[in-house]
């Protein structure tokens, strides 16, 4: 049993006469697991003589310390809470249902009051996977996703997935274990400053040294990485303040004045993006995962189809506008459709939103849309101006400031010169479509992206690692829904897609989750095929097999003589004897239709299944180099209208 | 592309970490804090930052945008046109002779330094003022020969009200 003390203070200067040792005010100390006994004796030690009126005194206030150290005992049964106790019960009330995780020295206690709590727990096989699996889940879903993970090694684990997160503007909330307060900055077994390690790649950190502290922080939390532009947030909660006490449950919001994310746009600027658009001719629109995060989706889409403009998405923007939109023109930038990086500089006027204008989008800067004006749209006023020079900032939410660019445009129709240009382009979508149609032997990736889009629904969510496989999809794969092509960006972590995948399945259990991985990744966390069997998460594993780190090949192929450096992965490991003894069924696929069937009848069986696809190795998507502009793509862009 | 001082003075939250987040934004994006001072300000529970940095105005904007950027700072205000900028100097001077004893105690009169020690062989100056005013009497009193130099860095305050 824990030891309490409880200080009273008694006035008893009435009960005594000639209690020379006695002050007016004492303090005493009651022990619980005694404090009748403990009372009874400091009473009769000190009080000598007593007189008739005031030993019924002293005995009544002995009755009265009885009674409320009885309610003390009863209240606290009903009250006790401990700092685990209290994150638990902190993540319930903020609607968490599951959390990632993978316990250590420094978090037992909190395991152990997870042993009794009523919240779906996730051991994934190492804790990367447990960040990736909360940043898959929030980028599903758009609710917070929450990893947990131990002191020291298991928080530094967890620092990819945060950087991937942070990246990616992605609201996960990290719970890290730590040594108890009073070893911190002992190098105590298992200590890392894990708050000073990610202070550059968290929205914010939080350390509780107080137990009470807990339901604030985590309230605070997920406020915090949930809004404005979204990020992750640490909480490094050392060991002695998972087991301590609450006095209180007390979760208001921790004041931070510093922090006020600005949500309305300002109505003069978009007056002036009004009088823009409406002098534009050849108009085009480039969206980023902001439209996404912020809902603005259905906004975008009549914002698109009120100004005529046709849309370009980033990697991250994908699913923000339908790619089967006849306006949409699918991905922009070093691995973009071409369609995108070859009209984009003839534009008058790009209006982007939600975008932060990566390097990977823009090519070299001073060749991207120079002779264009420029619109942009962003929540983070630091993404102004950072990279590209723009004409007309408007800094807040997307969807508040689409709806009132809708608003002041309700009366606009395109003049006859931005019909023409969209038709113009619409029609050069159409003779550019990339060609995915092949019966090659090895597999094309393009068969496998073409018999993918065949059988997924537009409700199902495609993840993708990082590499060739990550741009093939982004490229030949049209994404019709936000939040349903699911990717490392900013990071590009290998190993991301499959987790990822974990956690897009745990937020959305109705709908098919296919991770799209290329065997090098794959095998970065490939144990997490034990999480999928354990838990039965029917999530579908495509590895394409090029027994190459493809990317990294295809620039040596291309830039660097062809000297494969440390990109050739060898024979090693035959995946679907891989998969198999994890318990996961698996289908090797060689020939085009294999595919589909195998992935029709994987989401039919509700199973976790792998697809070992073997593709070509010297396949590549055409690219721009390093230092090129947006239009100076090199490799040969292979199109469908040529298709024999 | 002008390259110039820029003194941002920032009010921050007298939270622990608070200097490193600030420090570390600037060398993660590759910009020179050339010197930083920090202490309580008016408020409590709020601390005064006052940073000078070597920028462009590109930069400056940078600098400034992701200052804001970050949960602890709460006020930005780029102060270097109007504000009243001070550095106090501690620096021991060596003394060759008597005559150069007079000559240094010379100087300080001029520049309004107070010495703050003296031996047979060295002299303690306290010196406070802007930049330019220190490094002038430095290179005076560096023909002496100069022992040792201590420096707060810049601190700052707009003028008016």
């Amino acid at each position: 049993m824990r030891v309490k003390t409880v200080e009273y203070q008694i006035n008893y200067q009435s009960g005594i006469k000639t209690g020379a040792s006695c002050t007016n005010w004492e303090l005493m100390t009651f022990n619980e697991k005694a404090p009748f006994r403990d009372s009874v004796a400091y009473v009769f030690c000190e009080v000598h003589e007593i007189t008739q009126f005031t030993n019924i005194i002293i005995v009544s206030i002995i009755i009265y310390i009885f009674v409320y150290i009885c309610y003390c005992i009863i209240d606290k049964k009903v009250f006790t809470m401990r700092g685990g106790e209290a994150i638990i019960e902190s993540l319930k009330n903020m609607g968490v249902k599951t959390i990632f995780g993978y316990p250590g020295g420094q978090t037992i206690p909190f395991y152990d009051m997870l042993y009794d709590a009523d919240i779906n727990h996730i051991l994934v096989r190492h804790e990367q996977a447990a960040a990736h699996a909360a940043d898959g889940y929030a980028r599903a879903s758009g609710r917070v996703g929450v990893c947990l993970a131990t002191s020291g090694p298991g928080a530094t684990n967890l620092v990819t997935g945060i950087g991937t997160a942070y990246m990616d503007s992605s609201p996960i909330v990290a719970i890290t274990g730590q040594v108890p307060t009073h070893l911190i900055g002992n190098d105590a077994f298992q200590e890392a400053d894990i708050i000073g390690i990610t202070m550059p790649i968290v929205k914010y950190s939080y350390q509780p040294k107080n137990p009470d502290l807990i339901p604030s922080i985590i309230k605070s939390s997920f406020e915090i990485a949930s809004t404005g532009r979204p990020g992750p947030v640490l909480i490094d909660v050392p060991k002695e303040v998972q087991e301590g006490e609450l006095t209180k449950f007390d979760d208001s919001l921790i004041e931070t004045p510093g922090y006020n994310p600005t949500i309305k746009g300002n109505i003069r600027q978009v007056k002036k993006a009004r009088d823009l658009i409406k002098e534009a001719k050849k108009p085009m629109i480039l969206a980023g995962a902001g439209v996404i995060i912020s809902h603005a989706c259905a906004e975008l889409r009549k914002f698109a189809e009120t100004i005529n403009a046709p849309v370009m998405t980033s990697l991250l923007g994908k699913g923000a506008f339908d790619e089967t939109n006849e306006l949409a023109l699918g991905m922009l930038g070093m691995h973009g459709r071409k369609v995108s990086n070859d009209y984009i500089n003839e534009s008058d006027l790009l209006i982007a939103i939600g975008i932060r204008f990566s390097d990977r989008t823009t090519g070299r800067l001073d060749s991207f849309a120079p002779d264009t004006k420029i619109i942009h749209i962003d929540i983070d006023p630091a993404e102004i101006g950072k990279n590209v020079e723009v004409d007309l900032p408007i800094v807040g939410d997307a969807r508040n400031i689409l709806s009132s660019l809708n608003k002041v445009l309700t009366t606009y129709k395109p003049s006859s010169d931005v019909n023409k240009w969209t038709d113009m382009i619409k029609q050069k979508k159409i003779e550019l479509l990339p060609r995915v149609t092949y019966d090659d032997v090895p597999l094309k990736p393009q068969t496998v992206i073409k018999e993918i889009a065949e059988v997924l629904t537009p409700e199902s969510i495609l993840t993708t690692d990082v590499g060739q496989n990550q741009m093939w999809a982004a490229h030949f794969f049209d994404t019709q829904k936000p939040r349903k092509f699911i990717s490392s960006g900013g990071l590009g972590t290998m190993g991301f897609g499959f987790p990822a995948a974990i956690g897009a399945k745990v937020a959305c259990p109705d709908d098919p989750v296919v991770s799209l991985n290329g065997d090098g990744g794959f095998l970065m966390v490939c144990q997490e095929l034990a999480t999928v069997r354990e838990y039965d998460l029917p999530v579908i594993a495509i590895v394409l097999e090029n027994r190459t780190l493809g990317m990294v090949y295809q620039w040596q192929s291309l830039l660097y003589n062809e000297r494969h450096s440390q990109t050739l992965l060898g024979n090693s490991p035959d995946f679907v004897k891989l998969a198999e003894s994890f318990g996961v069924n698996a289908t090797r696929i060689t020939k085009p239709g294999e595919t589909k069937e195998a992935l029709s009848s994987a989401i039919k069986d509700n199973e976790p299944v792998l697809l070992n696809v073997v593709i070509d190795p010297e396949e590549a998507l055409p690219m721009l180099p390093p230092g090129a502009g947006i239009n100076e793509m090199i490799g040969e862009y292979k199109l469908e209208k040529d298709v024999i | 592309m002008t390259f110039n001082y820029h003194v941002i003075s920032t009010l921050v939250e007298d939270k622990p970490g608070v200097l490193q987040k600030v420090a570390g934004m600037f060398n993660r994006r590759g910009f020179n804090i050339d010197s930083i001072t920090v202490g309580n300000s008016e408020v409590e529970g709020l601390s005064r930052m006052v940073i000078t940095v070597h920028a462009d105005e590109r930069g400056l904007e940078q600098v400034t945008k992701q200052l804001n950027k970050l949960v602890d700072v709460i006020k930005i205000k780029d102060i270097t046109e109007v504000a009243v900028k001070r550095e106090l100097c501690l620096v021991k001077v060596n003394i060759p002779n008597e005559k150069a004893r007079a000559e240094i105690m010379q100087y300080s009169n001029i520049f309004r330094a107070n010495i703050l020690d003296v031996t047979e062989q060295t002299l303690l100056i306290e010196l406070t003022g802007d930049k330019k005013k220190i490094n002038a009497f430095l290179s005076l009193v560096e023909t002496f020969g100069i022992k040792r130099i201590a420096r707060t860095g810049l601190t700052a305050m707009s003028r008016g009200i």
